[in-house]
């Protein structure tokens, strides 16, 4: 039998060998964090706290704008040294809070709860919100939300996403190393909000180890399975992570609801655990720190909010020649213009490149038609025609071809022997047109 | 915030940073040396003549190219190799007895390059927005305003050096006007036929005749994944199908599909014009369509029209329908077919 998997995809060389050795270490407590009021889809927090005042580690700052949206927590004990506005990872600029650290590491009260699994289903969802949990595969979107499905959605599965197909990435295969039990925990926690008998973790089947030890470690736990999955990028798109592992196809538009599940990444499962158990807000994550510019690739926990620079530091450096830094996977992260920007809830990974391995975007052809997009899209799109149409500015036309069903995973850019900026095309389209 | 220690300016760009190393020119040198097996042959049974007119196309369908991007003051893309590939096509489509000085006729090969490359090409927007074959379209319009030049047929000779070779009439030709029993009696008998047919020892294009090598090319390609097997196959079934059904004298199922398929421009038709990228439809089941389709009107044209050969016209044809089929045949969005209602009724546990 194959491995459970989806129609089209790509087979980047992956690069995981750089840092998949490096097991998790706790970054260097940062001097001084920038902790943006929106690092999650969704509304921006509100400040709770002024300049000048004292905050400990995991005090909430900013607490949640709206139903979809989710609080966020000092990293570091201190005091605010400014509100303002501080540019993010897409370049945006987003209001910020600066906290300077005052090295006493001092936490807001966190209470261990072993007996955590007899809090109701009400109860359970609290903590995760009140933590300010959001997708950690890098979308952020808030967890909360996820568990609160409309009563016409009926969910019946809960799929946690391992597959971790972004090329050098190596986070969530570490955290599946190191800290398998707890991510089972997390995920019969989901399990229990929502109510649902089947869990699935979803594994790519280039982390043999990961696989095996999760399918170890969840021998005796009712109900959960583990699927490995064929190696192919977009696999951990939620989508197609559905497709391969339940056989449902979310209708265009639609979200896993839709067909009765809901994805959590394995680094949200471990933050919903922790939640749940000890009450800890979202405040760090695993961040891989790789790529062939940089001196010593590491998984990092690094403190939401540290500087880009502060873990590039911690992992040696760059070597000689670095062009590019890119805040998340090559295939959908973000190239980022300074170092100073800060790590968020989404940052999966901090990718270093030199010129030999990137590909300039200004040089590219006209499409030639030879329909290697087509056979690599996962959305079964035509993504030569969308590029052809934004080209010229035909917005409207673009959407007869589905423009928004594209999650924009880059596969067709990958694959296109014209190297047309096929996503930019897209999004340039999108931002046109409404959908 | 203290300003970072080392001023530097990183590349921002729109993701993915990282691409396969596939390139359009690769494409396109990829094909050339695929086309090399059938070209060999064609130097081999046609001798120098042959080289010179395949030359001939190749470098003034470069320099047309570049001299057009110079022109309209463009950057020019006569690297990208698809000048290169559209005057080999070209040339392997042509007679060898074109290099000839009396009378003159070595002015066909330039002239066919021009519409080749600059109309149906780059007057069509280029690269990729050309409708028709740019190749195919060269040779018809050789064909048409030369048809005595561009049918003179040199019989084939393994004899290299021999510039003055007889000439003769193509298989197609003996048979659209004597018959599949003289055919078989020009080439001895039924199985020697074959066989000549398959090593491309036969009248004909510089590039056509060996089916063989044309076949290897072919494989190559498919094995490379630069081309699927849909038009291939579908064009070739098509046309044996038809060949056999209607190409015999002695009524239905009588004709030989084997000669159709390997005889005319079937072989180099199928495998590399009816596939270029650019004239032909983009989904594989619209891909289907269009092989069917340039199958049955070669046929069609071979067996009931005015010319021996109808691959050429064939291919035209359906390149006209592409873009329409194009639109006939969507791909499938992901999801788009409607959920078993089974799981929306499942519910919770």
């Amino acid at each position: 039998m194959g491995l459970a998997t989806f129609r089209g995809g790509i087979h980047p060389p992956d690069k995981k060998a750089l840092a998949a050795g490096s097991s998790i270490t706790a970054a260097k407590p940062p001097k001084i964090i920038v902790v943006p009021l929106s690092q999650h889809a969704g509304a921006p927090c509100k400040p709770l706290v002024s300049i000048g005042q004292e905050v400990k580690k995991g005090e909430a700052i900013g607490e949640a704008g709206g139903f979809v949206s989710a609080p966020v927590h000092a990293s570091v004990s201190g005091k605010v040294v400014a509100i303002a506005e501080f540019p993010n990872a897409m370049g945006r600029m987003v209001n910020s809070i600066v906290i300077e650290n005052d090295g006493k590491e001092e936490w807001t009260v966190l209470k261990d709860n072993p007996d955590y699994m007899a809090l109701s289903a009400e109860e359970l969802k609290e903590k995760v919100k009140a933590a300010g949990i959001v997708g950690l595969g890098g979308a952020a979107f808030p967890t909360s939300v996820k568990l609160s499905p409309p009563k016409e959605k009926p969910i019946n599965a809960v799929l946690i996403n391992g597959a971790e197909c972004e090329p050098y990435l190596t986070a969530d295969y570490r955290l599946m190393l190191e800290k398998p039990r707890e991510i089972i925990e997390g995920l019969k926690i989901l399990m229990k909000v929502l109510n649902v008998g089947k869990g699935y973790i979803g594994i790519e089947n280039n982390k043999p180890d990961a696989v095996k030890i999760m399918k170890d470690a969840v021998q005796g736990a009712a109900g959960i399975e583990v699927i490995a999955c064929e190696v192919k990028y977009p696999q951990g798109a939620e989508k197609m992570l559905i497709k391969a592992c339940v056989d449902r196809e979310v209708p265009p538009r639609g979200l896993p609801m839709d067909v009765g599940v809901v994805v959590q990444n394995v680094g949200t499962a471990l933050a919903i655990y922790e939640a749940a158990r000890y009450g800890k807000p979202l405040i760090e994550r695993v961040v891989t720190v790789t790529g062939e510019g940089i001196k010593e690739p590491k998984n990092l926990m690094a403190r939401v909010g540290a500087k880009i620079a502060d873990l590039i530091e911690e992992a040696g450096g760059f070597k000689e020649g670095t062009v590019k830094v890119i805040a998340g996977g090559p295939m959908m992260g973000f190239a980022i213009a300074s170092l100073d920007i800060p790590v968020t809830k989404g940052t999966s990974g901090i990718l270093v490149m030199p010129e030999s391995v990137i590909e300039h975007a200004e040089e590219f052809g006209p499409c030639i038609r030879c329909g290697r997009c087509i056979g690599a899209c996962a959305m079964g799109l035509q993504p030569f025609m969308l590029s052809i149409l934004a080209e010229i500015g035909h917005y409207e036309e673009a959407k007869e071809f589905n423009l928004f069903d594209c999650f924009e995973c880059g596969s067709c850019a990958y694959v296109c022997p014209a190297k047309r900026p096929i996503v930019q095309l897209v999004r340039l389209a999108k931002s046109m047109v409404k959908p | 915030m203290e300003a970072t220690k080392k001023e530097q300016n990183y590349i921002v760009s729109v993701s993915p940073h990282v691409k396969s190393d596939e390139s359009t020119s690769r494409i396109m040198w990829t094909v050339s040396i695929a086309l090399l097996p059938a070209l060999l042959s064609g130097l081999y049974f046609f001798g120098p003549k042959a080289l010179f007119v395949t030359v001939l196309c190749i470098i003034s369908s470069m320099v047309f190219e570049h001299l057009y991007f110079r022109i309209v003051e463009k950057k020019s893309a006569v690297g990208d190799g698809s000048a290169f590939l559209t005057g080999l096509l070209l040339g392997m489509n042509m007679p060898a007895s074109l290099w000839s000085f009396s009378p003159f006729t070595a002015h066909v090969p330039i002239i066919a390059s021009f519409v080749a490359v600059v109309i149906t090409k780059q007057l069509f927007g280029g690269l990729g927005f050309n409708v028709f074959n740019p190749a195919l379209i060269g040779r018809a319009f050789a064909l048409i305003s030369w048809p005595k030049a561009m049918t003179i047929w040199s019989a084939p000779t393994a004899a290299f050096f021999a510039m003055d070779a007889k000439t003769t009439a193509t298989p197609l030709g003996i048979l659209k006007e004597e018959g599949v029993a003289k055919l078989i009696e020009v080439f001895g008998d039924k199985m020697s036929l074959y066989q000549q047919l398959l090593t491309g020892h036969r009248a004909g294009s510089i590039g056509e005749t060996s089916a063989i090598a044309l076949l290897i090319g072919g494989l190559f390609l498919l094995a490379k994944r630069y081309i699927s097997w849909h038009i291939p196959v579908s064009f070739l079934g098509s046309a044996a199908l038809m060949a056999w059904v209607m190409g015999g004298k002695q009524g239905l199922f009588t004709g030989d599909p084997i000669v159709h398929l390997m005889s005319g421009g079937m072989m180099l038709g199928a495998w590399f014009m009816a596939t270029d990228y650019v004239t032909s439809p983009s989904m594989k089941t619209g891909q289907i369509i269009f092989g069917v389709g340039c199958g049955l009107l070669t046929m069609l044209i071979r067996l009931k029209g005015g010319y021996p050969e109808g691959v050429m016209f064939a291919i035209l044809i359906m390149n006209c329908f592409a873009p329409l089929i194009d639109r006939g045949f969507r791909s499938k969005v992901f999801g788009a077919v409607t959920v078993k209602p089974a799981i929306a009724k499942e519910g919770s546990k």
